[in-house]
């Protein structure tokens, strides 16, 4: 009985050992993968890095001020797209539930997320810039605005399911329209949680490259109109990454290092939305 | 009855197929204060959203009969335009809480779209913030959100910002339930000083509320108004024995 | 008589405008509908050329030669698969045990805190950096271990496309598991711990069977996931279009060669075909994901 207690208990602790084990050594990648980007990329940033365009192969320096531009402009339209819709979308749902309108939406922004972004591409492709004959910015930017849809979507649904009753009816009880007080009164108590959603999409947008490659598909000039092909750091980190010249790489390292460095700010923009939305009520 | 304002004919109302008023038929006194008693579950709530049409937003809510207001079935109006023209205040204060306590006050005329000037603005709060008797605690914080008053406080705003509308009647939902003794008393006593421009029907939960204030008690009982009558009749010559029961205490 | 056709012109306009925005919120809802079932509308008329040039010949052929005209995509399959089961089995158990860790053993602290944030940055971190830190990072450690096994030191190929793949996929299903451990009843557990158990009977015993349905949808979707993802893959798989036969050798999935071919394909079938694989994908990924939804959602409730 002493023996077998012994067992227990030494079996116990072995299996604590092992899941501490084994987590620790799942966060070492990310160590790794963050100190190397860091390293490679840190060397490479500099002022004319942001301020020039890259150069022909062969010569040195360079910099990536289109792709810069380009990312920025993309997900810019993207998000001006996604937010109208995502928000009415996400509105609708708040406001109802139970029929089949709502059903079947809800399927499909669960289908929508997870549809790989390569198959997007190619239904944008198909959609925007076979039928004009020429890649585009602004195909690549609905494209991204698909991405976007979910998170904006359920953030919006349940931010606005979580605004006090009370706060609408005190709105509708002053013989405010409906229209006017989820416009007036309720989106601004769930704006923060709304702002989340928003930012969580551009956060999942900011480096997708998959669904760009058959849209904006790049542009080695700089180039503001969103109906001609388009540079963008992702598309810019691909082509460069698999090309041969230790010159470009250097490009896609600093590249990398802006990218990460996005994403690691809109990460914790996310967080301090969600805590300011947290303590409102 | 002298000086009705408001009268329903033969009103029902449903959740569903659960019917939660039955036939009433009940008039209410302009520029007095009427209470509404009763066992909670009763329909005190129901009724007095009826009166603003609020009870026609949930779900399934539906109604028949009829309610006059100056002569005029609410029922035939625009729900909407109907409401501004009634104030109604919750059980539990729910000011803006993105808004400032001047911005909570004016939020009918601002989310209504009115255009009033900066002065007309001003006078509005003031004097509806007098009215409800919150001004000189609040006159220096105007622009602070509301939501760090107390619970009394924010009671009195929500009175105000309904006053701020002007309202023919003013509706409230057992305002005191979740107030304290001292914050009750302030209520009270402004409500009763509202009477001379305001008629107000009040739910109560609490007889010795309803005596006080008073000048006309309707008692509820499953959906029905078992009577209505002068508060005075009501509570020394009760007619009815579930009115008699409740008064005294004996159930409820 | 004036005030009263004012105030007839503001109700309608009132009614206008509330019914604008009912049509608009539920025009909104009904468009993604619509949109929804125009993509796949779209991916399946498009693969028709391919489909009725190919037939099935699509799934079971081979030999995906666009000059010849032949286009079977079976060693895409196989790539696909491969990589994503082997993605699987690398990342289940450190997954597994960071949803322990943060569900079970440490669920609060400044430490699970900080864990939690790393696994969240993680999962943020763009696929096409992880291919590129890949190639720089993965694949001569590959090469090196290669070269111990006697195998032909390429460095690339499916291992290392799997191996990177776990690493994107460990942060997904790591917070889908350390969900559906934190929903387990307390009840339950401190029923077993009163009778005497240990923690890790505790688990063994309780945690697990409770949460095995939960279990096996956070690891559906993770394959879902997997199976789509594109640029990583393709960056690392090496893109050899024939079935792979070893673990180390170079292959493709159905993901890297739509990358790869797609702004190059020249004909209408071989077009076509890549179309047809991007379908294939969105039914297979559809279908996972209802499914492992509708498990979660059942496990929930
Ligand atoms: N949203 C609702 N849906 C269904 N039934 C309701 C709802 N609200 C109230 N009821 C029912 O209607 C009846 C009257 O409720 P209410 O008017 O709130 O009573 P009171 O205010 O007198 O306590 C109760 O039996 C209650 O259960
Ligand atoms: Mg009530």
């Amino acid at each position: 009985m002493k023996e077998r207690l012994r067992y227990r208990n030494a079996r116990n602790l072995v299996f604590k050992f092992f899941v501490i084990v084994f987590t620790l050594i799942s966060v070492v990648p990310l160590v790794l993968l963050i100190l190397y980007i860091f390293k490679q990329g840190i060397s490479v940033i500099n002022w004319n890095f942001f301020t020039s365009l890259p150069k022909p192969v062969g010569e040195i320096g360079g910099g990536i001020f289109n792709a810069l531009v380009g990312s920025l402009l993309i997900i810019l339209v993207a998000t001006m797209m996604a937010v109208p819709f995502g928000v009415t979308t996400g509105m609708y749902f708040s406001e109802n539930s139970r029929n089949w309108v709502y059903k079947l939406a809800h399927l499909s922004v669960d289908v929508l997320q997870g549809i790989p972004s390569i198959v997007i591409g190619i239904i944008i492709y198909l959609w925007l810039v076979k039928p004009f004959g020429k890649f585009s910015a602004f195909s690549g930017s609905v494209a991204l605005s698909f991405m976007m849809l979910p998170s904006i979507i359920k953030s919006t649904e349940e931010t606005l399911k979580l605004v006090p009753h009370a706060l609408k009816e005190a709105s509708l009880s002053l013989g405010v329209p409906y229209y006017k007080t989820m416009l007036r009164v309720v989106m601004p108590a769930g704006i923060s949680g709304i702002l989340n959603g928003v930012i969580l999409g551009v956060a999942r947008v900011a480096g997708e490259t998959a669904p760009l490659l058959f849209t904006a598909f790049g542009n080695p000039f700089l180039s503001l109109n969103i109906f001609k092909p388009m540079a963008s750091l992702p598309l810019i980190i691909f082509n460069y990454a698999i090309s041969p010249y230790d010159e470009w790489h250097r490009l896609a390292w600093g590249a990398s290092f802006i990218l990460v460095s996005m994403v690691l700010i809109l990460n914790i923009l996310t967080k301090l939305t969600e805590k300011r939305w947290k303590v409102q009520f | 009855m002298e000086g009705t304002i408001l009268k329903t004919e033969d009103f029902n109302a449903w959740f569903g197929s659960t019917q939660v008023l039955k036939n009433l038929n009940i008039s209410i006194a302009k520029h007095k204060i009427t209470a509404i008693m009763g066992p909670s579950g009763c329909g005190k709530s129901t009724f007095i959203r009826c009166i603003n049409r609020m009870h026609e937003l949930n779900q399934n809510a539906t109604t028949t009969g009829k309610i006059y207001l100056d002569g005029q079935n609410i029922y035939e109006q625009n729900p909407t335009i109907l409401r501004r023209h009634i104030g109604m205040v919750f059980q539990n204060p729910n000011p803006f809480n993105t808004m400032s306590i001047y911005q909570n006050v004016i939020a009918g005329y601002t989310l209504n779209g009115y255009k009033l000037n900066r002065a007309e603005r001003d006078v509005v709060v003031e004097e509806s913030l007098e009215n409800a008797a919150l001004w000189d605690e609040v006159k220096d914080n105007l622009h602070k959100k509301g939501t760090f008053l107390s619970g009394g406080q924010q009671q009195r705003l929500c009175i105000a910002r309904s006053l701020a509308m002007k309202p023919e009647i003013l509706l409230l939902d057992e305002p005191t339930s979740a107030l304290d003794p001292i914050s009750t008393a302030k209520i009270e006593e402004l409500l009763f000083g509202l009477k001379q421009s305001y008629t107000i029907i009040i739910v109560t939960h609490n007889i010795q509320q309803a005596a006080r204030i008073s000048d006309f008690s309707a008692f509820f009982y499953l959906g029905e108004v078992s009577e209505w009558d002068e508060t005075k009749t009501i509570f020394t010559n009760p007619k009815n024995i579930q009115t008699q029961n409740y008064i005294t205490g004996r159930f409820g | 008589m004036q005030l009263q056709v004012q105030q007839t012109r503001i109700i309608r306009r009132l009614k206008i405008r509330e019914a604008l925005f009912h049509k608009t919120l539920s025009l909104s809802a009904i468009i993604l509908i619509i949109l929804l079932f125009c993509m796949f509308l779209t991916l399946l008329v498009s693969s028709l050329p391919s489909i009725k040039a190919l037939g099935l010949k699509f799934i079971y052929g081979n030999t995906w030669d666009p000059v010849s005209g032949e286009f079977g995509a079976l060693s895409f399959l196989v790539g696909t698969l491969l990589t994503s089961l082997l993605a699987l089995l690398i990342s289940t158990p450190f997954s597994l045990t960071i949803g322990l860790f943060l569900g079970e053993y440490y669920p609060k602290g400044w430490f699970s805190a900080l864990l939690k944030n790393a696994v969240e940055l993680l999962a943020g971190i763009p696929s096409v950096i992880y291919g590129f830190w890949g190639i720089y990072f993965i694949v001569p450690i590959v090469r090196s271990l290669e070269m111990k096994l006697g195998a032909p030191p390429i460095g690339v190929g499916i291992f290392t496309a799997s191996l990177v793949l776990s690493i994107m996929i460990i942060p997904f299903s790591a917070s889908l598991i350390r969900l559906v451990i934190s929903m387990v009843p307390v009840t339950l557990k401190e029923a077993a711990y009163s009778l005497g158990a240990t923690r890790f009977e505790v688990i063994r015993y309780i945690i697990i069977p409770y949460i095995r349905s939960g279990l096996s949808a956070g690891i559906l979707l993770a394959l879902g996931r997997a199976l789509g993802e594109t640029m990583a893959v393709t960056m690392l798989i090496g893109n050899t279009q024939a079935l792979p036969h070893s673990l180390f050798a170079t292959g493709d999935t159905m993901a890297s060669v739509i990358a790869n071919q797609f702004t190059e394909a020249t004909g209408k079938v071989y077009f076509s075909a890549l179309i047809e694989i991007g379908l294939f994908l969105f039914v297979v990924t559809t279908i996972i994901n209802i499914i492992g939804r509708n498990i979660i959602k059942r496990f929930e409730s």
